[in-house]
């Protein structure tokens, strides 16, 4: 093993080549990115970022760690347009680059709504020069803020935008925000985190058209025909993986690339972050097939795996992870912890009627899944542990019997 | 072997707790909490992977492991 080459210059990417310069592969690195930029961190993007008075730098390493300590070949400002296995080249530009061992972790584009493209006003937030627009936009004297899309990504930017004094109404094709994230009843406790901070919902409804003036989005109108007036418009409605360099590579693409419990997609080839579709053996006891994440957490093992198991194939051993990720809305804090599939949900501390503070506890196949936490950040990790160690749902049930005698205790503790 | 948070950096989000929970540990408000800051050869390994996976990059290791 001589060569890895690394097609993804993000998160993933990033810990990959770390990983093996960590443990002393002493081959060659390259590092390939479509975007000009280093590789830089992604989720202040959608939160602080766009708040920010100055433009923070969300740049992981300075271009000289690469070039000294890692040692690593950076090809940034192309993306790779194909990829021969059989062969082992893969195709930058009008580069051919080939690899022993091969990272791919291309990350995911956001989706759009068709027949937007270069309407003014218009964002998605996905990259840094998608952010930096919409920095732009949100503090440049607009009044009206519109997102389509009550996700993750949707709710960070509505919460920024009522941070920065503007109108925020959000936009859901589904009645229940969040309902495949978090279940139904815990997407519409988060939907009342919006409510009472002042942003509409609309839920239920469909986006027929932006409508623009000379070039400029104005409203969107609706289904039913009414129009939701507006300065910007943020569409935050998922990403789609970035695959189709890949179309006809001899990979399997079902909504990313597919892989094996150790990440392998091809001899030589491992996957990871968002375009890594894996059977995580940690749940497919209680949810079937393979699971695709698109978290921090994830990514950033994920790569590290996988170029460990590119340069020694032979130490390759399976990866299951208990999913996690966190999202900053208005000043709280929603975190999520493994799988929100399952025949129960709980909620052990708190209330959710009025949108927390609160911790939920999600059963599956008699042991615990998944936790939910809102403004609990004490809370959720002491159940990752469990799930990650199949501990029985009579187990949760008890640790947050603990909590509950713990934090009483400190009440009185500080009342007295 | 000794923990250095940078406290500027770290936010609570809590992944060093639930990989080394003997160390670290998150509060009600979401302060970090080290229950210790020396690292023995046990706890390397546990903490290592803490270190890795704190998402704001706010966890770094100093100096050899006493023995």
């Amino acid at each position: 093993m001589t060569r890895l080459v690394v097609v993804g210059a993000s998160l993933a990417g990033l810990r990959a080549v770390e990983a093996v310069r960590r443990d002393g592969f002493d081959g060659e690195v390259t590092l390939v990115g479509a975007e000009e930029h280093l590789p830089y961190d992604r989720p202040p993007l959608s939160k602080e970022y766009l708040a920010a008075d100055e433009s923070p730098d969300t740049r992981y390493r300075e271009e000289e760690t690469f070039a000294g300590d890692l040692d690593v070949e950076l090809l940034l400002g192309t993306p790779a347009s194909a990829l021969d296995t059989a062969a082992r080249t893969l195709t930058v530009g009008d580069r051919t680059v080939s690899y022993d061992g091969l990272v791919i972790a291309t990350g995911a584009h956001a989706r759009t709504l068709p027949g937007t493209e270069g309407i003014e006003g218009v964002h998605t937030v996905r990259t840094l020069d998608d952010a930096i627009a919409l920095r732009a936009a949100l503090r440049g004297g607009a009044r009206r803020l519109t997102v389509v899309g009550a996700g993750f990504i949707g709710s960070e930017v509505a919460s920024v935008g009522r941070k920065l004094g503007l109108e925020v109404t959000i936009l859901e094709a589904l009645e229940t925000p969040l309902a495949r994230a978090v279940g139904e009843r815990m997407g519409r406790a988060l939907t009342h985190l919006h409510r009472r901070r002042g942003t509409e919902v609309r839920t239920g409804v469909a986006v027929d058209e932006v409508v623009a003036t000379d070039g400029r989005v104005r409203a969107v109108r609706l289904a039913d025909g009414t129009e939701v007036a507006t300065d910007v418009l943020v569409v935050g409605i998922g990403a789609r993986p970035a695959t189709d360099w890949l179309e006809g590579s001899g990979l399997t693409l079902d909504d990313g690339v597919v892989a094996d419990e150790t990440l392998a997609a091809a001899p030589g080839v491992y996957v990871a972050g968002d375009i890594a579709r894996w059977p995580n053996a940690l749940f497919t006891d209680v949810a079937e097939g393979t699971m695709r994440l698109e978290h921090w957490t994830s990514a950033a093992e994920q790569g590290g795996r996988a170029a460990r198991h590119a340069v020694d194939p032979a130490s390759a051993k399976p990866y299951e992870t208990v999913p996690y990720f966190w999202s900053d809305w208005y000043d709280g804090r929603v975190q999520f912890v493994g799988i929100a599939t399952g025949d129960h949900v709980e909620v052990v501390a708190g209330d959710d009627a009025e949108g927390g503070p609160f911790t939920a506890i999600y059963r599956a196949g008699g042991r615990i899944v998944g936790a939910l936490a809102v403004d609990m950040p004490a809370e959720v990790m002491k159940y990752r542990r469990l799930i990650g160690k199949r501990q029985s749902w009579d187990d949760a049930l008890e640790l947050a019997e603990q909590r509950r005698q713990q934090r009483a205790e400190r009440a009185q503790g500080a009342s007295a | 072997m000794r923990i250095v948070v940078d406290w500027d950096r770290c936010t609570g989000m809590g992944m060093c707790e639930s990989l080394a929970p003997d160390i670290f540990e998150v509060d009600d408000d979401g302060s970090l909490i080290l229950h210790t800051e020396e690292v023995t050869q046990d706890q390397e390994a546990e903490v290592r992977e803490a270190v890795a996976a704190c998402p704001t990059e706010a966890l770094s290791l100093e100096g050899p492991i006493e023995t």
